[in-house]
Parts: C-alpha cells; sequence; structure tokens
C-alpha cells in the first residue's frame, strides 16, 4: 500500500480497539446508495519507478528549446542551492506558522523576504507573497478601491501597455465586486503610455492608475511623470514592476513627488525555474499608511517571554480566518515554498549578483536587437529604450514565423496578434543573462533563412 | 538577542557568493538607460558567501516543524506524507524548461500528463468536468462561485443576491462569497455537527444563489442529510458548492458529483499530497456539473481526435469565468499531484479514505479512552475529529492553547486550535493514513501526560512551550510595534 504503513495485524487491532467490525463499517454513517462504485475508470497504481520513467519520457518529448520568449515568464539562471535548501523536507513540509515557536524558520524567512522586497521596492511593507504577478495585480485593485478615502469610484485606469493577461486576470477576479478597467492607449511609435494620453481622464473620478515598469512590450516607462499627474488627480499609483529590472530602475518608493502607493509584480524572475507558468509568487508591497488594506500574511518582529526576538504572523484581523466575510481578501495559502526560494535566491546573487544579472540581460536584449535588425525587413517597433524585452516589426506575419522556427526548437518570442488587433507583425522578443552569442546566431540565422 | 541571526547580520560590504554573479557589463551597455529612470546605487541585499547562504538556511529550516520530522496532526490541512518521487518528477529538466506559452509542440508531453490528470479527477469525484486552472483552495472556492453567479445571470436570474454558508466552515468561505459580489447567511449546525436542516428550509428563497459546503463538515463527521440538503437548495434554484478541504476522508468512497453537489474544488496540496511549502503554493482545481461546464475557468487542456493534446481557452469557452492567474496555474504542483495519482491508482485511492478514516477514528477513541472529551462522542469521526478542553479551562484554567503549547514540548506538532469556532476550547485532529500506529500512540501518551499535568500543575502548561528555539511570542506587542522589515543598526 503505497505511502500507508499499516500490516493486517494492526489494522486488526485498531480495529477492535474502536469496536468496529471493519474498515467498512466506519463509513457506516453514508446513506449505502451514496457509496461509490468501483472507480473502473481509474487506472492501476503503479510502482515509482514506473511513473517517473514514464514521466521523463514526456518531459523529455518537450524539447527544451532554445528560449527567446518572455512576455510574462523569463528564463533566467537559478542557482543550484536554491531549490536543493528550499526543497529540504523542514521547509517543503511544514504548513502555515500557525503555531509560531515551532515554525521560526519559515516566519524568519518570510521576514527576510518581506525585508529583501521592501528595499528591492523602496516600499515600507512587504507581505509573505500572493500567487502571482496576474492575481497579484487584481488584489491590488482591490486594495487600491478599500484604501483610497479620496475617490468614490470603482473605475482603475490600466494602460493597454499591461500585460494583456494580466489584464484578462484582473476583470475574471474582480468584475464581481463591479470593478472596471479603463483602458489608457500607447504611443505606437514610442511604444510608451504617455502622459498626454491621460489628459482625456483628468479630472475624473478613478480610484488608481496602474504604472507598469517596464511595460508588456519591455519599453521603460517615464514613471514619474505618469505617478505625478495620478497622484494630482487624487488617484494611487499601483506599480507594476519586474523585480529585475529594479535592480537598475528608480524603485516604485521614490517615483515622482510621493512615490508609489502599491507595488506588485511577478517574482518568477527571483529563483522559479519558467516550469510551464507555476508555481511563481506576485509579490505585494505598500506604504506603511496602506498596510491595513494589505491582504495576505504579514510577519512581524516579537519577543519571547524571555526577551528573544522572533517572529510572528501579525495584523490577522485582516485575514479569512479571522475576519470571515470581511477579510481584505479571500487568500489563505500563497506561494511559501516559491518565496522561500526567491529569499534563498536574493540572498545568494546579493547586490552585485542581481545587478549585474539585470545589465546582462539589458545588453543582451541590445545585442540581439542588433543581430536581427540586421535582417532585411526586421526593425525595431517602437522608440523607446527596453529592459529586456522589445518588440520587433518582421516582413511576414509573427505568428508564422514563430511556428516555422518552433520547428527548429527555437522560441523566437510572442506574436503581439495574440493580444492585440493590427499587429500582426509585431514579435515580442527577450534576452536574460543566459543567452549566448552563439544562441543569438543561431537564433538570427534561423530568423533569416524563414524570412526569405 | 536572536537564536539565529538574519541573512542580513552575516552581511560583510564586499563579500560575495562569486560563483552566483554574471559577469559585469561594460558602462556603454546601459548608456541607453535615461539617467533619470536609473536607480541610484545597488539594492541592498544582503552580502554573503555561498557557504554561509547555505548554513544560514540549513539552520533556519531546522526551525521548523514539519511532516518529515513530526507528527503533525493539523485538522482540515492533511499534513499526510508528501512523496519524494513527486518532488523528483516536477524537478525533471524538461518540464522545469517548458515556457508556459511554449507552441503545442513542445508541450505535447506536460499536456498529456495534465489531460490525464483531468480524467482522473472527474473519475475520482464523478464530476462532469475539471479545470486545473486556480492555484490554491481559495481560488478554486472564489472560482466556483464565480461560476454559480455566471449561471444565475445568463438565466436572467438577477435576483439570487446570497450564499448560504454553514457556521462551521472555513472562513475562506464567506471571504470569497464576498469577493464574488454576494452577501453571506450563515446556517447553525445542530448539536450533533449535522447543519439544522430546518434553519436551512427556513434560510433558502428566491435570493437564494447557492450553498457551499464541506462534507464531511469541519465538524469531523460526515453530513448525513446531505441528499436533502441538496434537494432544499436546488427546490430554491440554488446551486451547492463542495468545498474539497475534507476529501481525503471520502476519497475513493463517495463521490461529490453523487451526492448532488454541482460543482467542487479540491485540494490537490492535501488530498494529492503535495506539498505544504510553509504555506503555498497549492492547487485548487475545480469540478463542475453539466450546467457548470461552459463557465469553468480557462485554460483546460483539450484533446484532438488525432490524440494530440491542446489548450482549451475563451476562443472555444466563451462563457468561461476567465483566467485566474497569468498562465495555466501552478503546474508544478500539477505534476506533483499527477504523480501521486499514477503511483496510488484506482485502489490507492480508495484506501486513502479508508485509512485516514481508521486512523481517525482510533485515535479518536484512544483519545477518549484517557480523558479527552470528543465534541461529537456519538458520531464516526471521518478522517478528523474534535477535542474540547472546555471542562478542563473551566475545572484548571487551562485552555486548548496551553495543551497545543505543550504539545510542541512532546515533539508533536499541535492540532488545529479554536477551529471551528462553534465548539469552545476546541482541537481539530487530522492524523492521516500515513502515520503508523506507533506513531498515533505516542501521540496519545503524550495527550494523557499533558491531561495530567493540567491537574496537577496548569501552571506548567501556562508556561509551555520549554523546549523550543523560543518561548512564547507577545503578539500583541509585535502587532503595536509593527517591525515588518530589518534595519540595519544605525540606519534611519
Amino acid at each position: 500500500m503505497p505511502y500507508i504503513p499499516h500490516t493486517p495485524d494492526e489494522v486488526r487491532s485498531m480495529l477492535d480497539t474502536i469496536g468496529a467490525e471493519s474498515i467498512e463499517a466506519l463509513f457506516d454513517e453514508i446513506p449505502a446508495h451514496l457509496k461509490a462504485d468501483k472507480l473502473d475508470k481509474l487506472p492501476e497504481g503503479r510502482p515509482e519507478m514506473e511513473v517517473l520513467a514514464q514521466m521523463g519520457e514526456r518531459a523529455a518529448r518537450d524539447g527544451q528549446p532554445l528560449c527567446f520568449l518572455g512576455a510574462g515568464a523569463y528564463d533566467h539562471h537559478v542557482p543550484a542551492a536554491v531549490w536543493e535548501l528550499a526543497t529540504r523536507g523542514e521547509f517543503y513540509t511544514a504548513y502555515t506558522p500557525y503555531q509560531a515557536e515551532a515554525s521560526q524558520g519559515t516566519l524568519q524567512t518570510i521576514y527576510e523576504f518581506q525585508t529583501m522586497m521592501s528595499r528591492l521596492t523602496g516600499m515600507e511593507v512587504s507581505n509573505a507573497s500572493v500567487y502571482d504577478g496576474a492575481s497579484g495585480l487584481a488584489e491590488a485593485v482591490l486594495m487600491a478601491l478599500r484604501a483610497n478615502r479620496k475617490s468614490k469610484s470603482r473605475r482603475v485606469l490600466v494602460p493597454d501597455a499591461v500585460n494583456p493577461r494580466y489584464r484578462a486576470a484582473v476583470e475574471s477576479i474582480t468584475s464581481n465586486q463591479g470593478v472596471e478597467q479603463e483602458l489608457v492607449p500607447f504611443c505606437t511609435e514610442a511604444g510608451q503610455t504617455l502622459t498626454d494620453s491621460l489628459k482625456p481622464y483628468e479630472g475624473d473620478d478613478y480610484a488608481a492608475l496602474v504604472v507598469p515598469q517596464p511595460n508588456f512590450f519591455g519599453s521603460i516607462e517615464e514613471v514619474d511623470a505618469l505617478t505625478n499627474w495620478a497622484h494630482e488627480q487624487n488617484m494611487l499609483v499601483i506599480a507594476l514592476v519586474n523585480p529585475t529590472a529594479l535592480a537598475l530602475l528608480t524603485p516604485p518608493g521614490e517615483w515622482g513627488q510621493q512615490g508609489a502607493d502599491i507595488v506588485v509584480g511577478e517574482g518568477q524572475p527571483l529563483g522559479c525555474p519558467i516550469s510551464s507558468g507555476g508555481p511563481y509568487f506576485g509579490f505585494m508591497c505598500c506604504t506603511r499608511k496602506l498596510v491595513r488594506q494589505m491582504p495576505g500574511r504579514i510577519i512581524a518582529k516579537a519577543e519571547d517571554t524571555e526577551g528573544r526576538t522572533g517572529y510572528t504572523m501579525t495584523l490577522q484581523a485582516r485575514e479569512q480566518h479571522i475576519r470571515r466575510s470581511k477579510a481584505t481578501s479571500n487568500i489563505c495559502t500563497n506561494q511559501g515554498l516559491a518565496m522561500t526560494a526567491a529569499t534563498i535566491h536574493m540572498a545568494l546573487l546579493g547586490p552585485e549578483g542581481l545587478t549585474n544579472t539585470a545589465a546582462q540581460s539589458h545588453s543582451k536584449l541590445n545585442q540581439l536587437l542588433d543581430k536581427l535588425t540586421a535582417i532585411d525587413g526586421v526593425e525595431k517597433a517602437f522608440t523607446a529604450p527596453g529592459f529586456h524585452e522589445a518588440v520587433i516589426r518582421l516582413p511576414k506575419p509573427a505568428q508564422a514565423v514563430v511556428d516555422a522556427l518552433s520547428e527548429q526548437n527555437i522560441l523566437a518570442g510572442y506574436p503581439l496578434s495574440q493580444s492585440y488587433h493590427g499587429q500582426d507583425d509585431q514579435l515580442l522578443i527577450c534576452a536574460t543573462e543566459k543567452r549566448t552569442e552563439d544562441e543569438m546566431d543561431r537564433f538570427a540565422n534561423a530568423l533569416q533563412e524563414v524570412l526569405q | 538577542m536572536s537564536t539565529n541571526p538574519l541573512i542580513f547580520e552575516h552581511s560583510r560590504p564586499g563579500r560575495r557568493a562569486a560563483a552566483q554573479i554574471p559577469r559585469a557589463v561594460d558602462d556603454n551597455a546601459l548608456a541607453d538607460l535615461p539617467a533619470h529612470l536609473r536607480r541610484e546605487g545597488k539594492p541592498a541585499l544582503p552580502e554573503v558567501s555561498e557557504p554561509e547562504v547555505v548554513r544560514h538556511y540549513t539552520n533556519t529550516s531546522a526551525q521548523n516543524f514539519a511532516i518529515d520530522k513530526q507528527f503533525y496532526p493539523l485538522g482540515s490541512c492533511t499534513m499526510k506524507y508528501n512523496p519524494r518521487g513527486a518532488n523528483k518528477a516536477a524537478m525533471m529538466p524538461g518540464f522545469l524548461a517548458r515556457h508556459p506559452l511554449a507552441p503545442e509542440r513542445h508541450s505535447q508531453g506536460y499536456m498529456e500528463c495534465m489531460h490525464e490528470l483531468q480524467d482522473f479527477l472527474k473519475e475520482v469525484t464523478g464530476m462532469e468536468d475539471v479545470s486545473l486552472a486556480p492555484m490554491a483552495g481559495a481560488q478554486g472556492e472564489f472560482s466556483g462561485v464565480a461560476m454559480i453567479r455566471k449561471y444565475h445571470e445568463a438565466n436572467g436570474d438577477d435576483e439570487r443576491s446570497e450564499i448560504l454558508i454553514p457556521e462551521a466552515a472555513h472562513g475562506t468561505n464567506p471571504a470569497t462569497a464576498v469577493m464574488c459580489g454576494y452577501k453571506v447567511r450563515e446556517v447553525p449546525v445542530g448539536k450533533d455537527g449535522d447543519v439544522d436542516l430546518d434553519a436551512l428550509k427556513e434560510a433558502v428563497g428566491p435570493q437564494t444563489a447557492g450553498l457551499m459546503m464541506t462534507n464531511p463538515s469541519t465538524c469531523g463527521v460526515f453530513e448525513r442529510k446531505i441528499e436533502e440538503i441538496a434537494k432544499t437548495v436546488h427546490d430554491a434554484g440554488g446551486l451547492l458548492y463542495y468545498d474539497g478541504a475534507n476529501l481525503n476522508a471520502i476519497l475513493g468512497k463517495v463521490r461529490p458529483g453523487d451526492m448532488g453537489f454541482d460543482v467542487i474544488h479540491m485540494n490537490l496540496h492535501k488530498t494529492f499530497a503535495t506539498p505544504h511549502g510553509g504555506g503555498g503554493p497549492g492547487a485548487g482545481p475545480v469540478g463542475v456539473s453539466k450546467r457548470l461546464q461552459r463557465y469553468m475557468p480557462t485554460p483546460v487542456v483539450g484533446q484532438r481526435d488525432n490524440g494530440s493534446f491542446y489548450w482549451k481557452d475563451t476562443d472555444e469557452l466563451p462563457d468561461s469565468i476567465g483566467h485566474l492567474s497569468a498562465f495555466m496555474g501552478n503546474a508544478g504542483v500539477l505534476l506533483r499531484a499527477y504523480f501521486y495519482a499514477m503511483v496510488l491508482g484506482r485502489e490507492g485511492m480508495i484506501r486513502v479514505g479508508e485509512y485516514s478514516t481508521l486512523a481517525a477514528n482510533y485515535l479518536s477513541k484512544r483519545l477518549q479512552d484517557v480523558g479527552c472529551d470528543a465534541a461529537y462522542p456519538s458520531r464516526r469521526a471521518s478522517h478528523e475529529f474534535l477535542l474540547t478542553f472546555a471542562r478542563q479551562a473551566k475545572h484548571n484554567g487551562v485552555t486548548a492553547v496551553d495543551v497545543a503549547k505543550r504539545l510542541l514540548d512532546y515533539n508533536q506538532h499541535a492540532p488545529t486550535v479554536y477551529f471551528p469556532l462553534l465548539v469552545p476550547e476546541c482541537f481539530l485532529i487530522e492524523p492521516t493514513e500515513t502515520e503508523t500506529k506507533e506513531a498515533l500512540d505516542r501521540f496519545v501518551d503524550a495527550m494523557e501526560n499533558i491531561l495530567k499535568e493540567a491537574k496537577d500543575d496548569p501552571d506548567l502548561l501556562h508556561g509551555a512551550p520549554y523546549t523550543q528555539p523560543l518561548t512564547r511570542l507577545d503578539e500583541v506587542q509585535a502587532a503595536k510595534e509593527l517591525d515588518l522589515a530589518y534595519k540595519e543598526e544605525g540606519a534611519a
């Protein structure tokens, strides 16, 4: 019996203690006609060896193509120690730290994570993570609606240049509470959200403006101007940021005159493999003023009865297990293990490692752009600088190019036609520190062939 | 004073984990980044060596209780053994390297696993279809209630504004209903742990959108009148939501679909043995009846006639409640659950329900024999059961928390305390099917000793634990000071 330890003698002895004839007798409160039949459609169990062999074959079948695709999931190096440590049984098989004295490992790690994220984003407060960047943005929008006392609106301004998958998740998660996203167009030359595009909304009541950095096209936005504009309009600023980029770019806490109010983003680049989209984690930070509107777990430093330092869950009156229908969110479990990996990842990289990762990624994007735009008919679509992603224009539909390169085991990027109308010839490409000169040449050569 | 310094306290200027630092680029490479948008200085992450990081997090992890170290009978959390094979499977390079937006030709292996997992979950729960998209139980709940809402809206049934929830329910249930734009009405639970059917009959009406319930309930008993409850809600035009928190108890024995539930979520981090990871990541797939199929969250894995797999998205499911994450849920967790499903198979599924129920009833009986009070002594335990320390609180001034803290000194993780709220001074105890009889007996021995201590020396319990790195923490003071991030000494 896989993972069940009892011998037949033990089972008999346990039943005797209970005073039951058989295991089946323990189910005698369930109406007999409701009992399941034999579940004939389920396969028979198999030993670990066989299941691993089959899964290994399937994993290999997916081919590990050369990756120039980003669009929200980024192929960075993850130090070997990260998951060796994160999957230690003491982290891997513990649960929510309800018993603080027996959970200091998890609690201290979260406190370290909160500290790192506060420093990276320039914000005072971080929570212990939410599910991912997209659902994190939805939580941030709901939080902004609660927190903005100057606004009565259920509407938020969201640039069209925000990841369309994020906007879709925000719609799914918030629309039942009457939340509306008003789409702010982007400048089709610069590939940025200009303050000029915000003019039509001046004087209207919106709870918040989402400011992406960089935006979905990889373009770096003029975050100071956008932040100041929103604050002048009594809107809160929700910064949606790539954490790697923050090693080079102004942290949201310092944007404009007052800084962003809420910061969210996808934590995957900090130590999570791209692994089919999860588990990743969303990070979420805010100003101290807004901490009581924050969803999710928050850990605080505490003292024990002997005056020693420890860590404990705090402000639990925000949370569903205490506040039930009045909670800030229904979130319970978050992405603890991915957050643990990220904490270890950031400790290993340190200030210099994260900065060099960001700088290498940016530099390689520019190298890649040089190689690709040397091909006839290929050009940069936008004038704004990119961080580690950029949009190129192709002389053929991007989807067809992606399909063709996929046959050569290359993921060429994300065809914008999948999310935007009238941008069929545009391809979003990405480079990280992992991409080598040889790999970029391979991509450029293959692209040239496909375009001929 | 701290027993385990923070990683920041190991930091020394200029120290680094050199093997993890990519080569520097020359400054020209960053020249195109506008100066006014650049960060001043580098982020203040710790400056530590790789050996220090490994030692620090190894020592930090050691301060946790964990299933791999201790009996961990947290009620309604299903802390069973997490197979290492599942981790190995999910961490295969091919799975880790697969980009979520990779084209189909680079996704067939992964999608085949997911398609089989969908089929497996359908069969074991008796539902018409399954979506693996929700990233946690609470997101599964959200999906379920959002589907109920869509269903009523599609029928032009706009007056339904209320979700009914038994008072013993998890806090996520009412919080979810509110996130979906509903009001919550709580339904009382009777003295025997079953929902008060008369009260339910009074509560339902044209305003009822649905009922969310866990069965077996968080009182640790099987809801015997489930068919009448289903009929009552359905007759009023509402739908029935099954919170799968306690699915482990009935896995392979009774299927939610056969009990009349319209929509369910499963917690794969409970029932399918994926790790709890110190608080996630989980996975909360939803199962639906035929009438809710078109509203399922996307994407779902479909299979063509030629055998190939593809993502069914909102183009094929236009009435879907939509996407809940940037991609397609917690893939790595789903792969671990798939491994578990394949190793256990049909017979294994049936054994999960059987042996978790056996363990709970055995433990309940033994604990009552040594003087513990069961909250529902006349009932069979499901895979978990409730004890109450109301008697000890009254006579000895000893609370459930005192007993919980003292258990840590006996190297036993405490059960869930003070939940559900309707039973005073309670423990919700879930031993799971993977614990040996000796492990259960050791817990009984510990509890027997603690009950004796409670009588002889209540202060001993008030001061517990004594054997952990720390004694009890002052949560009130912590919330007042609200120190949420480390500051170096002398820092502003």
